[in-house]
């Protein structure tokens, strides 16, 4: 029998749905490889009694001839950023350490009610902070991935960063990612798995710890083009609750999935040939172009002409957002307190959120609160605002001419876990191609394309118009098929 | 032009008056959560998720809570913003669990309005006066902080958190605290008679940030204070005179008025520092991510204008041009919601009983309403049960002294006995002997026989001397034991003397 840890996503639901394993020897089956992997480091806190039990609900309802959910029987892993009832919810910060929610968001209930099961939950950068998962308070994660020759400790990514981890390194079939500026995307491509972040306001908010609201979007992170769409499709839809979340229905993705891209536009951004980015990488985009061409799509070149300031404005509206959406932790009412004797409240203040934000969140406050200020906002907030309508209008532009634009996900492979902490800057750097989709709030996906010189994965970005998450999928399929990624680590921990 | 000035040392100085009002909008639910809104319950009995600022939670807007800041602009004639958009002003304390207040900085739902204050010769207002609006935004309520729970620890209740406030900012146009208090009076009155705020200041439904400078006539706008959180009209008042006052010593001793936030204190009616223009926070407002911006659709705004009420106005107007009433009356009549609802109810009602128009009985009710009933009730005091003060008990009242079945002394008699015991009007009339006697065969005799027994006086009178018909009509009153008609007295006498 093959490894049921192998599986994804289709392969275990249709398993289960036609009986040729229960959903608790799939459970049981992850749970192992969990308890199996800490040395990745990829989970805050595991949950095997939660997939078990979903496991057992499917197997009842699969006994009693009831129909089966969209995910049944599928044990996924939850980016620890998304509210779970009963089960501690961190943002991998300690001035959440030890909150136990009393409610569900959003997008995990949908999951659990489409029979899917918790393994844990996931590490990540703190408050979804960072591209290499280094910043969590709960220790980085290591990517399953080595550089060839090398035993360094490699970086799976960030912010979701324990989400690629645990895909690539097959101790789950799927899980919940979220993007706010590349952070599905980027660890997807790091890691050699798909990741799409969906439009804006495709996936509730609700439940989910806010870093910049108006950027945050959650999506799947998986091992195909086909599971990302089965595990889209259940987490998408509209919620009254999320006022930003979108009226519309959602399409039944897998079922129209297609790699027939006749009569498709594939645009090329010629402001992503950027300085700085790998020779491979480069080669990689121009094998991309050929087998979309191979599919059938014709390839057209494109210009997205404010692409340069599209990094500068995120990391004043994203800070700016942050530094008022984390306010909320102050140590009145959950989480961390940290209140020395005999001291006043704004002591307390300072007190709990100097104990209890990590390094990388007090930057982007600080910055956030700073381009907030009165006398700067117009030179900051007000500008990034102006740019970022420029680079959504650069966007419509383009898809004037092109259906699809395909470009790098990332200028670079994953790196060593500690080899880019000199400055901040170049960090940042590292979202260059996965930040101008997330301020025009479009739909973008990560799909592996290649393994570099070093052993290293690499993955290509697709970017579609407002709401076709389709024309995404379809055109990541395409790559897919033609890519054969069949690459994946080395079982060391 | 109000005549308020204060005299100073040197010379005559002018008051300058801008008032922020903060007024609870009437809604079951909070502006962006589900959570309840009632006014002392259980601390921490009326708090959702979103109120407690759980991470993760998002805001929603409440309809009924935006509706209702629509239908109060529509009410001051303002222009309504079809397209307006939420805020957020950051600042921490432990009463905003959020770390921001969600308000409207740079685009409010409602635009510039105004608001008449009546002539009020007594009050100091010697003409009509229209007070500009500037704006008119809907924003979140904080928690409140209790001091007194516990020796070292202050506790928070965050029921008020997240209920919705209108902020009504008027312009300073206002020069006098009798303007004011008239402005005050007034947009409490819209404000209820729309429905949109219960405005009970001891509650805190309704509460003022006052902004008060001085000038000497003919200059620019001084430098202004602000007194936060005054909860009464008279306190209002009290806060413009005191802070007036001190601005006047502090400029005439050679110092400056510095822009500051000021407390009012009611025990002393005076007003002290809160905290100055240097240590004021950086709100650092934008615009809030959770939130798309409001638009109205042109459905939504036509519903909102057809469900407005007849407002003060308007209604005075009315009861003037087409009841007939005094502008005295009028006045008393639309200042209050209650009032002019129990007028209009009784109106109605006497209208029915009497088959007449309601303009021919306006007058007579109106007076019943706003003199001769409570003249009633504040005498009777404890012994009246207001709830037998029916409108259908009054106006079969009413309906007898139009047809001139009893006096205006026997309606309040029949009125206290209703108020006492909630018997029926007629029937109190009937086995109590309330009722004139109208049957003119009886009154004629008793005419007869005064005019028999008085051939002098007779005499007299058709002599010239007139005022002695003051005395026939004595005579019959006290023969008829005071229950005669007076009408048909007076008729029967003049016919009879000649």
């Amino acid at each position: 029998m093959t490894e049921l840890t192998s599986l994804g996503v289709k392969d275990l639901r249709d398993g289960v749905r036609d009986g040729s394993f229960t959903a608790r020897e799939v459970a049981t089956a992850f749970n192992a490889a969990v308890a199996d992997a800490a040395a990745l480091n990829a989970f805050i806190v595991t949950t095997p009694d939660h997939a078990l039990a979903a496991a057992d609900t499917v197997d009842a309802a699969r006994a009693a001839g009831e129909p089966l959910g969209k995910m049944a029987g599928v044990p996924i892993g939850m980016k620890d950023l998304f509210a779970t009832h009963g089960v501690q919810t961190t943002a991998a910060s300690h001035i959440l350490e030890g909150f136990t929610p009393r409610y569900e968001s959003t997008v995990s209930q949908k999951l659990w009610d489409a029979g899917a099961g918790m393994l844990g939950k996931l590490n990540l950068d703190q408050f979804a902070m960072g591209s290499s998962n280094e910043t969590s308070y709960f220790g980085n994660v290591t990517s399953p991935w080595k550089k060839a020759g090398s035993n360094a400790a490699m970086s799976p990514g960030g912010s979701s960063g324990g989400s690629s981890a645990a895909v690539a390194a097959r101790i789950a079939s799927a899980a919940t990612g979220t993007d706010t500026g590349g952070s599905i995307r980027q660890p997807a491509a790091f890691t050699g798995i798909c990741g799409i972040k969906p439009t804006y306001g495709r996936c509730s908010r609700w439940g989910i710890v806010a870093f910049a609201s108006s950027l945050d979007q959650a999506g799947p992170m998986a091992r195909s083009v086909e599971d990302c769409a089965i595990m889209l499709g259940a987490m998408a839809g509209f919620d009254p609750k999320d006022s930003t979340s979108l009226d519309m229905p959602v399409p039944d993705w897998e079922a129209a999935l297609s790699s027939d891209l006749r009569g498709k536009k594939v645009g090329i951004p010629r402001e992503y040939r950027m300085e700085g980015t790998d020779q491979a990488i480069l080669d990689c985009w121009e094998q991309g172009k050929a087998w979309l061409k191979d599919a059938g799509a014709e390839i057209v070149d494109v210009s997205l002409p404010h692409t340069k300031y599209a990094l500068p404005a995120y990391y004043i509206v994203a800070p700016a957002e942050a530094s008022s959406n984390l306010a909320r932790y102050d140590g009145v009412r959950y989480g961390l307190r940290d209140l020395p004797e005999g001291v006043g409240l704004q002591d307390m203040y300072a007190a709990t959120r100097a104990a209890g934000f990590g390094d990388e969140v007090k930057r982007r406050i600080l910055i956030g609160t700073y381009v907030l200020s009165a006398g700067f906002y117009d030179a900051y907030y007000t500008q990034a605002q102006k740019v970022r309508a420029l680079v959504a209008r650069d966007f419509a532009l383009a898809f004037e001419q092109c259906d699809v634009i395909l470009a790098p996900t990332t200028p670079t492979a994953s790196f060593p876990l500690g080899s880019m902490n000199e400055d901040p800057l170049t960090m940042y750097l590292n979202d260059v191609f996965a930040v101008p989709a997330s301020l025009a709030g479009l739909p973008a996906m990560s799909v592996p394309a290649t393994i570099n010189a070093d052993g290293l994965p690499l993955g290509l970005q697709l970017v579609g118009r407002p709401f076709d998450e389709q024309g995404v999928l379809n055109a990541g399929l395409a790559i897919q098929q033609r890519a054969g990624f069949m690459a994946k680590p080395e079982k060391w921990w | 032009m109000s005549n308020y000035r204060i005299q100073g040392a040197t010379g005559e100085w002018e008051v300058v008056i801008g008032l922020e009002v903060h007024a609870q909008v009437t809604s079951q639910s909070k502006l962006f959560s589900g959570a309840a809104t009632a006014f002392g319950a259980e601390p921490n009995s009326q708090v959702s998720l979103v109120d407690a600022a759980m991470p993760g939670m998002l805001p929603v807007p409440n309809a009924e809570c935006i509706r209702q800041a629509v239908r109060t602009g529509m009410a001051i004639e303002a222009q309504i913003n079809a397209w307006s958009r939420f805020d957020r002003k950051n600042y921490f304390y432990a009463d905003l669990p959020q770390g921001y207040q969600i308000s409207q900085l740079y685009h409010p739902i409602v635009g510039e309005g105004s608001l008449l204050i009546e002539a009020d010769e007594k009050a100091g207002i010697p003409e009509d006066k229209v007070i500009g609006i500037e704006r008119i935004h809907v924003e979140q309520d904080a928690g409140k902080l209790m001091h007194d729970q516990h020796p070292t620890m202050s506790y928070v209740d965050l029921n008020r958190s997240g209920v919705a406030l209108m902020e009504i900012v008027s312009k300073p146009d206002m020069r006098s605290p009798a303007e004011a208090g008239a402005y005050l009076r007034k947009l409490r009155a819209i404000l209820r008679y729309v429905g949109s705020c219960d405005g009970n200041m001891e509650e805190g439904s309704m509460r003022a940030d006052v902004n008060v400078s001085v000038r000497k006539a003919g200059e620019p706008f001084g430098t202004r204070t602000e007194t936060k959180n005054v909860n009464s009209v008279r306190f209002v008042m009290q806060a413009i005179e005191h802070e007036a006052m001190r601005q006047v010593d502090v400029l005439e001793s050679g110092g400056t008025i510095v822009q500051e936030t000021r407390l009012f204190d009611p025990g002393t009616g005076t007003t002290r520092t809160m905290r100055s223009k240097e240590d004021a926070h950086d709100y650092r407002y934008f615009p809030d991510p959770d939130l798309l911006p409001l638009v109205l659709e042109e459905d939504f705004l036509a519903e909102c204008r057809a469900s407005l009420p007849e407002l003060p106005d308007a209604k005075r107007k009315r009861y003037v041009e087409v009841l007939g009433l005094t502008p005295y009356n009028a006045r008393e009549l639309t200042a209050e919601v209650e009032t002019f609802a129990r007028f209009e109810t009784l109106l109605a009602e006497t209208a029915t009983v009497t088959g007449k128009d309601e303009a021919k009985v306006a007058t007579q009710v109106a007076n019943w309403s706003l003199s001769v009933a409570p003249g009633v009730m504040k005498a009777l005091s404890d012994d009246a049960d207001p709830a037998n003060a029916t409108a259908a008990a009054q106006a079969s009242i009413l309906a007898m002294a139009d047809k001139g079945e009893i006096s205006g002394g026997q309606a309040k008699e029949i009125f206290e006995i209703v108020l006492k015991t909630g018997r029926d009007p007629n029937e109190i009339a009937d086995t109590e002997g309330l009722k004139q006697v109208s049957d003119t065969d009886a009154i004629e005799a008793a005419v007869d026989a005064i005019i028999a027994a008085n051939a002098d006086k007779v005499e007299q009178y058709r002599g010239g001397k007139e005022a002695l018909f003051g005395f026939f009509v004595g005579q019959t009153m006290k023969a008829m034991q005071g229950k005669a008609n007076p009408a048909v007295v007076n008729q029967l006498l003049k016919d009879k003397l000649g």
